[in-house]
């Protein structure tokens, strides 16, 4: 080592900001790593008072790699209260660099401990202070609300602690006020001012005496554990948190009322028996009609149906067709399969020989779901959740009606009778929908949008081929 | 806040607290839109402790407590003399907003009592989850207690808006269930769990929102005769048949106008501890419930130390253990040793050898370790055979918990 440099005798001194000077040390160690001085030769300065004498000028040196473990490690460590933490942050990132590169595996290193302690406690802190923090409103004179806190935090975790708040009370104007420095967020832009005093903050909130008045209720005396409560809120915190007094008062009274409950003789009850209330509470719905009340009650799971398009036909019929969902046409008139593709279901039917009154006719899913495009309402296939979701009605209204057979129209329908999915051209015929009789078959709007003639007169043969399997199947049972 | 819905908090806020149920933990990470509130941060965060040593996390209410079951245990139930009150949705949505934007909570732990019907009642709960987050844009934690006794598609529609769903089973076994929850049937707690998990499962394969953060119940300790052992067993089929995420344990106590088929005692807090230290090892530390059992007496913990500690006890001969070589497995149950000590140190354990006091390092368990453990610089083997071991760690455990 050259003596060019008046810092440079035996000892090497450098001074930091004091608080948690992350980059100043970032700078320090590439420069100290660059030159070859050892954790020993070095005397960490991070007190504004010695830093008058002047900043010992290290020239820069080139960045080194650190695992992201140790970076990170680094980052949080800084913010520690303690002053041997660049120190001890200088030994790591020395004994990393010179063969120890597996040093942060090694737990039970006193250098990793130490350091794993203070990142510990730093965590701790920004836990702490994520969680304690109380704010108080303000009414400005524009009528806007703003927030602020006064906070007294351990270490000097104002940065560091800053993004929670961001992401939590974006919508909110907030002021974090604390002896280290304030934070300020005007809803679209952090930044950092200089310390408060706890008079800058307000002194009372609306919302105070309803929150003391929650944290007393929800306290069971017969419980009483004050060691637990001190080691996971340390007193310290207190007097930054409204509701702490409260606990006075709760601690002594605790023994008496748990006497006093305890003492009291079960008392015989003073309101009547509702008896007739109970007999009315019905687990099921026991009617088909019953089942379709709750149906046309409930709201659409995905929001812009006019309704809730119900099952058709008589109780014990011999077919029962599932279908996807309502169309355009059933939204607007409440009744399934009266759109082109029903239309084109009941000349199908006709063909096969089956009469469309003495069918149940439903869908697997009981409302429309579309995209608006312009005037036009599209059409769009439920989700499998969804579908899920309405089996549970389908399951009932099926049970209720008790087809003989029960004829699936396309994917959506057999996912919701099997729960499961299956490619429709090649499973079509004789299925069981879990333990029930069934049939599968395409979905009649699937002819529809088939591009030519000839294919479409071929698919409506099979499908009328279909129905008439089916029918043949029901005559059979 | 005026008196009278202040009042009407205190009612609401007391007649849920023997829930004992409180984290905000398990949802996915969230942030607040432009103009949206709250955020969720993945492992939950306690606001506040009452001297009860217990977190206020999640703000805890009842809709309302009035109640048709008449469910002994229950502070609430018809035949009770407390008093009652009711909160209008609108209200529930305020006090949530407000305590939020204060940093006083995580968000809602909303239950009821069961009025008019099970279905009137769980509508009610969706319809504050549901105006929470389409009115108000809140991303914070919702956690529902569900109604078992409701429709099934009620149920689903609950799932869509709260992170996490809850059935509570109440008591360990059916007969005491039918004894002292008339109103109550297992079977339909049940199939309910059964629905819920099925569709946890299949939105999470799906990546659909669903419940986010699973299913939880509670079981009541002391209010029946089931033995430990048996509340195990119960536990162990829950997390194995539902996918449960936790089973809350809570000792039973005394209440404010007690029934006369329930003796009024203080709650049994250290079997509710020694419960959950048993949970503990049979989620994570691959106990089975017979092992556990086999620490205690007759199907009931040992309420002097820990169920791992009773365990290994009875089991000496599968003692000492290498730190510097034995599996993970066989380090898991080390007395004193947790599951993260354990891991570190299996990781510092490739780069050096450990003595007594490297390990100190890393556990705090230590003295409690010590007896079962080989170390670089430490044998126990005669120490393993002392009979007075039980006694000596027995009076290390009760002064550590004096200077609790």
């Amino acid at each position: 080592m050259r003596r060019n440099s008046a810092c440079l005798h035996d000892m090497q001194r450098v001074a930091l900001q004091s608080g948690a000077d992350h980059a100043g040390f970032r700078q320090a160690a590439r420069a100290l790593i660059a030159q070859g001085i050892s954790p020993d030769r070095v005397v960490w300065d991070a007190d504004e008072a010695t830093s008058l004498f002047g900043r010992c000028e290290v020239p820069d040196g080139p960045p080194f790699a650190l695992s992201r473990r140790a970076i990170s490690l680094t980052k949080l460590v800084v913010c520690h209260r303690a002053a041997e933490k660049y120190a001890l942050l200088y030994t790591l990132i020395w004994r990393l660099l010179h063969g120890e590169r597996h040093l942060l595996d090694v737990y039970s290193d006193p250098l990793v401990h130490n350091l794993e302690m203070k990142r510990k406690g730093i965590r701790r802190d920004l836990h702490k202070m994520h969680a304690f923090v109380r704010f108080r409103r303000l009414e400005l004179d524009t009528g806007a609300e703003r927030f602020v806190a006064w906070f007294e935090p351990d270490h000097y975790i104002l940065e560091e602690a800053a993004d929670f708040f961001v992401d939590r009370f974006r919508a909110l104007t907030w002021s974090i006020l604390t002896p280290i420095g304030s934070l300020h967020w005007d809803r679209s832009r952090l930044s950092l001012g200089p310390a408060a005093r706890r008079e800058d903050a307000p002194s009372h909130d609306a919302f105070e005496g309803g929150w003391r008045a929650y944290y007393e209720s929800t306290f069971n005396p017969a419980r009483l554990n004050t060691g637990m409560m001190r080691a996971h809120m340390p007193k310290r915190y207190w007097r930054n948190m409204p509701e702490t007094s409260a606990i006075s008062s709760l601690v002594q009274s605790a023994a008496s009322r748990v006497t006093v409950m305890c003492e009291q003789e079960a008392a015989m009850p003073r309101k009547r028996n509702p008896a007739k209330a109970l007999a009315g509470m019905k687990a099921e719905p026991e009617t088909l009609s019953a089942l379709n009340a709750i149906i046309a009650q409930s709201e659409p799971l995905v929001p812009g149906a006019t309704r809730a398009v119900l099952g058709e036909g008589p109780l014990g019929a011999a077919i029962a067709f599932v279908g996807e969902q309502p169309g355009d046409v059933e939204d607007q008139e409440g009744r399934p399969f009266v759109g082109p593709a029903g239309q084109l279901l009941e000349r199908a039917m006709h063909e096969a020989g089956i009469e469309r009154k003495s069918c149940f006719l439903t869908n697997a899913v009981k409302h429309f779901k579309f995209e608006q495009r312009g005037k036009r309402r599209i059409h769009q296939k439920p989700t499998a959740g969804e579908v899920k979701h309405y089996r549970w009605w389908l399951d009932r209204e099926l049970a209720l009606v008790r087809p003989r057979l029960i004829v699936a129209l396309g994917s959506t329908a057999v996912l919701a009778l099997k729960g499961a999915s299956v490619p429709i051209l090649r499973s079509r015929g004789p299925a069981d929908f879990n333990g029930r009789p069934g049939f599968i078959t395409v979905h009649p709007s699937y002819l529809l949008r088939l591009p030519s003639e000839s294919e479409r007169t071929h698919a409506f043969k099979n499908f009328v081929t279909d129905l008439h399997a089916a029918r043949d199947l029901t005559l059979r049972c | 806040m005026d008196d009278r819905f202040k009042s009407k908090l205190r009612i609401l806020a007391d007649a849920a607290k023997y829930d004992a149920s409180c984290a905000s933990s398990g949802a996915p990470r969230r942030s607040a839109g432009a103009k949206g509130l709250g955020s969720t941060t993945g492992a939950g965060i306690c606001h506040a402790y009452t001297p009860d040593g217990r977190c206020i996390s999640l703000l805890k209410i009842l809709l309302t407590n009035y109640c048709l079951f008449d469910c002994a245990y229950c502070i609430n139930r018809r035949s009770s003399n407390v008093e009652r009150a009711r909160f209008s949705v609108e209200e529930v949505v305020t006090l949530t907003v407000e305590f939020y934007k204060r940093n006083y909570i995580e968000g809602l732990f909303l239950s009821s009592g069961i009025i008019r019907s099970p279905d009137y009642t769980m509508e009610q709960l969706t319809l504050v989850a549901k105006k929470l987050r389409r009115d108000h844009e809140f991303a914070g934690y919702i956690h529902l207690k569900t109604i078992p006794e409701a429709s099934p598609w009620l149920i689903e529609h609950a799932g869509l808006w709260a992170d996490r769903l809850s059935i509570n089973v109440e008591l360990p076994d059916e007969a005491s269930l039918q004894r002292l929850a008339p109103e109550k049937d297992g079977a339909s707690i049940k199939s309910a769990m059964g629905q819920m998990g099925e569709r946890i499962a299949e939105a999470r394969a799906e990546r659909r929102r669903f419940s986010p953060a699973g299913q939880s119940t509670q079981m009541i300790v002391g209010a029946d005769t089931t033995t430990d052992e048996g509340v195990l067993r119960t536990s162990a089929s829950l997390y194995e048949r539902y996918a449960l995420r936790r089973v809350y344990y809570s000792a039973f106590s005394p209440i404010p106008h007690a029934s006369a088929a329930l003796p009024a005692k203080s709650p049994p807090l250290q079997r509710e501890n020694r419960l959950y230290q048993a949970d503990w090892l049979l989620r994570y530390y691959g106990f089975t419930v017979e092992e556990i059992a086999a620490g205690g007496d007759s199907g009931m913990l040992d309420l002097d130390i820990d169920p791992k500690l009773a365990w290994a006890l009875k089991n000496r001969d599968r003692f000492p253990v290498d730190v510097n070589a034995a599996a993970r497995e066989l380090l898991l149950r080390v007395p004193g040793l947790g599951k993260r000590a354990v891991d570190k140190i299996v990781a510092a354990r490739r780069h050096t050898r450990l003595r007594t006091s490297d390990v100190a390092r890393v556990s705090a368990g230590l003295k409690r370790a010590l007896p079962f453990l080989i170390t670089a610089d430490h044998r126990p083997t005669r120490l393993l055979d002392r009979s007075k071991l039980r006694q000596e760690l027995v009076t290390h455990e009760t002064q550590l918990s004096l200077f609790a």
